[in-house]
């Protein structure tokens, strides 16, 4: 996680194969141009993933995931701009990149799955060719290889009769076949790092599974890095290693799982999980974070939490809380994380 | 799910609702519902939404109804609110067919029974204020809050949802999504509904604010008796508010009864599946609901072709030659009278 990552010392493509640093984010700011002036969005965002493992970005809607991921995978919309940072992709600092370069990463190197699959693939083309086309690209395939290579795609995805249905149009398929579709259009040049947003959040639960199941079975086949963006605490316990929680645009903590879901060190993360029926009687009153997260225009100054904190005091209206290490590997954005650590 | 024959199971559990908690209000026989559509590649052109629901919601409950998108819910809802005329089979409201009303009568029970959706201001005036909205109701029961008295229950009612008074003057976009929610469940309030339908209310709300919101539901049903059907596709949440629940796969109700029970112990492999395929909160138990994970085979089939006999058998992994031959029927769980389960095989 943040502060101590190791990519600095990586070099050359960076398809890494042992257990090092696949990508590192540090100190990332992204404004949002809009009719009033400028609106930071993303605030000093930092995290890293190794290969073979899963990072979650964890937060609710509004906080900032997509346009961290977007700023990462270089596809940021035009009225946003990243401002400040580094996102280091195999031990290059791709932020720094012209566009050709930067271009011939989203790929082989990088590649993004988005949540909506229906507005990412081409209507009029079919499938077979769309999936086809990274290899004509990226590897010069000529039309028949990569036209075999799309189908084997297609069956390494599971999807059935994967001749006969690259001959389909993406409406031909169901919302979990195409979301399939999408995973093998970004994994297809095998990337090192996989960044994934809200893959699943417009499926059905038995679908949702079965997605989560393929990415899974993808990462430890290629030891990829995967960055899963969900606002879903269930499905960062049972997909990832690392977790970083994001509150209005930042990293408010970071760590192992299993160690932050245990014992949280930021009151909002505690005040998430508390929130969380399953753990509770049935109908008893839940616990809940009073008020909602502030608009990205109306930040108040010190903790943007603060409002919502039971911790908060005067402290936390005028000094703005770093992301500072607690342990080995965790990291909080609170005055007084020592408070939730010690109960 | 044929329900009637235990009305006096469950009585006790939602007895400390309200005196009269526990009676059968709302009851739904063989309810089916098609729709035309295009024709498919078999050639069919209609959609089977509704397929022989049946359903009971008693006095003061709440009843959960969960399933995937498409298996039918809110064409069950639409139904049971009298937005959309069933096929065949009945509904009985109070021992009464709320379609066979007219004028004054249908009028009296259209107040009974009130929605809650996921977006309440989907389709409203976006100029009126939140105040105008939950009085708005009232034009068409003008007798049921004197002219002179709405401006002070309107500030009742937004307390009732945790808002403050003043808010009524403020219009829906200056409000968040679950302050929105809160007003959508005031204007739903308004008319004393013996009823409330709540279509994923919580589905659109962020986990922070969702808690907030149940909590204003839970309050309300203690406070007031008003039952809920609680739709939701969230197992966690339906758990944590149902005293009964209904499992709906492909427009049939596949399991029904306590939900504690369904959760814990399900007999319907789809409950099972679904049960599995939810990702466990990091909060619950860990021997909570399922031991292995099952994942299903393939997709929900379309609803202008639904397989023969059982419709789950298609993705099932117990299927046998008779679950294609023969419908299944409710059957109650050994010892668990109440807990029906429609499966050749069950667990
Ligand atoms: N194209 C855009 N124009 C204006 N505001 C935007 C745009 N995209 C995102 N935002 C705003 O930026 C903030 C962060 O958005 P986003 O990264 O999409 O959040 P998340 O993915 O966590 O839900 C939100 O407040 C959102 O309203
Ligand atoms: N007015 C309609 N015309 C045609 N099909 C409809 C209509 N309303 C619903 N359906 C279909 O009926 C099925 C059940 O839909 P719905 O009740 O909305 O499911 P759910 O609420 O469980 O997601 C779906 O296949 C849906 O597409
Ligand atoms: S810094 Fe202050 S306001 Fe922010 S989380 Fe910690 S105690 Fe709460
Ligand atoms: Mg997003
Ligand atoms: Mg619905």
């Amino acid at each position: 996680m943040t502060g101590h990552g190791t990519s600095g010392t990586e070099t050359g493509t960076g398809t890494s194969t042992g257990s090092g640093t696949a990508l590192e984010v540090s100190g990332l700011t992204v404004e949002l141009r809009t009719p009033r002036g400028r609106t930071p969005v993303v605030r000093d965002v930092g995290f890293s993933v190794r290969s073979g493992q899963t990072l979650a970005l964890l937060g609710e809607s509004g906080c900032g995931k997509s346009m961290t991921a977007q700023a990462v995978a270089g596809l940021l919309d035009p009225v946003a701009e990243v401002v400040g940072g580094q996102v280091r992709l195999g031990g290059r600092d791709v932020l720094r990149l012209g566009r050709r370069e930067r271009r011939s990463l989203a790929g082989p190197q990088l590649a993004m799955v988005f949540q909506d699959a229906l507005t990412a693939l081409n209507p009029v083309y079919t499938v077979g060719s769309q999936l086809a086309e990274p290899f004509r690209i990226h590897e010069q395939a000529s039309r028949r290889v990569a036209r075999n290579k799309a189908v084997e795609l297609m069956e390494r995805v599971g999807i059935p009769e994967p001749g006969l249905r690259a001959k389909a149009y993406p409406h031909q398929f169901s919302g979990g076949m195409r979301q399939r579709l999408l995973i093998a259009m970004a994994v297809a040049l095998r990337p090192s790092v996989l960044l994934a947003d809200e893959p699943t959040t417009a499926l059905d639960v038995t679908v949702q599974a079965q997605i989560m199941e393929l990415l899974a079975q993808l990462r430890r086949e290629t030891r990829m890095a995967l960055v899963l963006i969900t606002h879903d605490l269930a499905v960062v316990g049972e997909q990832a290693d690392q977790v970083a929680v994001m509150y209005s645009g930042t990293v408010v903590e970071s760590g192992p799982v299993a160690e932050v879901f245990a014992a949280p060190r930021h009151p909002y993360t505690r005040g998430l999980l508390d929130s969380v029926p399953a753990g509770h009687p049935r109908g008893s009153t839940l616990p809940s974070i009073e008020g909602s997260p502030p608009r990205p225009g109306s930040v108040p100054t010190g903790c943007a939490f603060r409002a919502r904190c039971p911790l908060a005091r005067d402290r936390c209206a005028t000094d703005l809380p770093p992301l500072v290490a607690t342990g080995p590997g965790r990291a909080s954005a609170c005055h007084y994380w020592k408070e939730l650590a010690d109960v | 799910m044929s329900e009637t024959a235990d009305t006096a199971g469950t009585a006790d559990r939602a007895g400390t609702t309200g005196p009269t908690a526990g009676e059968p209000l709302l009851e739904a026989h063989g309810l089916t519902k098609t729709f035309r559509v295009p024709r498919s590649a078999s050639g069919s052109t209609r959609l089977h939404a509704l397929d022989g629901v049946d359903l009971t919601v008693r006095r003061g409950e709440t009843l959960g109804l969960v399933g995937e998108s498409g298996c039918g819910k809110s064409t069950l809802a639409r139904v049971l609110l009298m937005l959309e005329r069933p096929d065949a089979g009945t509904v009985r409201y109070d021992g009464v067919d709320p379609f066979t009303l007219r004028g004054k009568s249908l009028l009296a029970w259209r107040r009974r029974v009130q929605m809650v959706f996921q977006d309440p201001f989907a389709s409203l005036n976006p100029r009126m204020t939140a105040g105008e909205l939950i009085a708005e109701p009232w034009l068409s029961h003008p007798d049921l809050v004197p002219r002179s008295g709405r401006e002070r229950r309107v500030r009742e009612l937004l307390e009732m949802v945790g808002l403050r008074a003043g808010d009524a003057r403020r219009h829906p976009q200056e409000f968040s999504g679950g302050q929105r929610q809160r007003i959508g469940i005031a204007r739903a309030l308004a008319l004393n509904p013996e009823v409330i339908v709540c279509d994923e209310p919580v589905s659109a709300l962020d986990l922070s604010v969702q808690a907030q919101v149940l909590n204003v539901l839970t309050e309300l049903q203690t406070e007031l008796g008003v039952a809920y059907v609680f739709i939701s596709h969230d197992l966690p949440v339906v758990r944590h508010v149902a005293d009964r629940v209904a499992v709906m796969y492909l427009g049939r109700v596949v399991e029904s009864g306590p939900a504690e029970e369904v959760f814990t112990a399900p007999r319907h492999p789809y409950t099972a599946s679904l049960l599995s395929a939810a990702p466990r909160p990091p909060t619950a138990a860990p021997q909570d609901g399922r031991s292995r994970r099952i994942v299903l085979f393939g997709e929900v089939p379309s609803p202008t072709d639904p397989p023969s006999g059982c419709r789950f058998r298609t993705r099932c992994w117990k299927a046998e030659q008779v679950c294609a031959d023969t419908v299944p029927a409710d059957e109650p769980a050994p010892g668990a009278p109440q807990h029906l389960a429609a499966c050749h095989l069950p667990l």
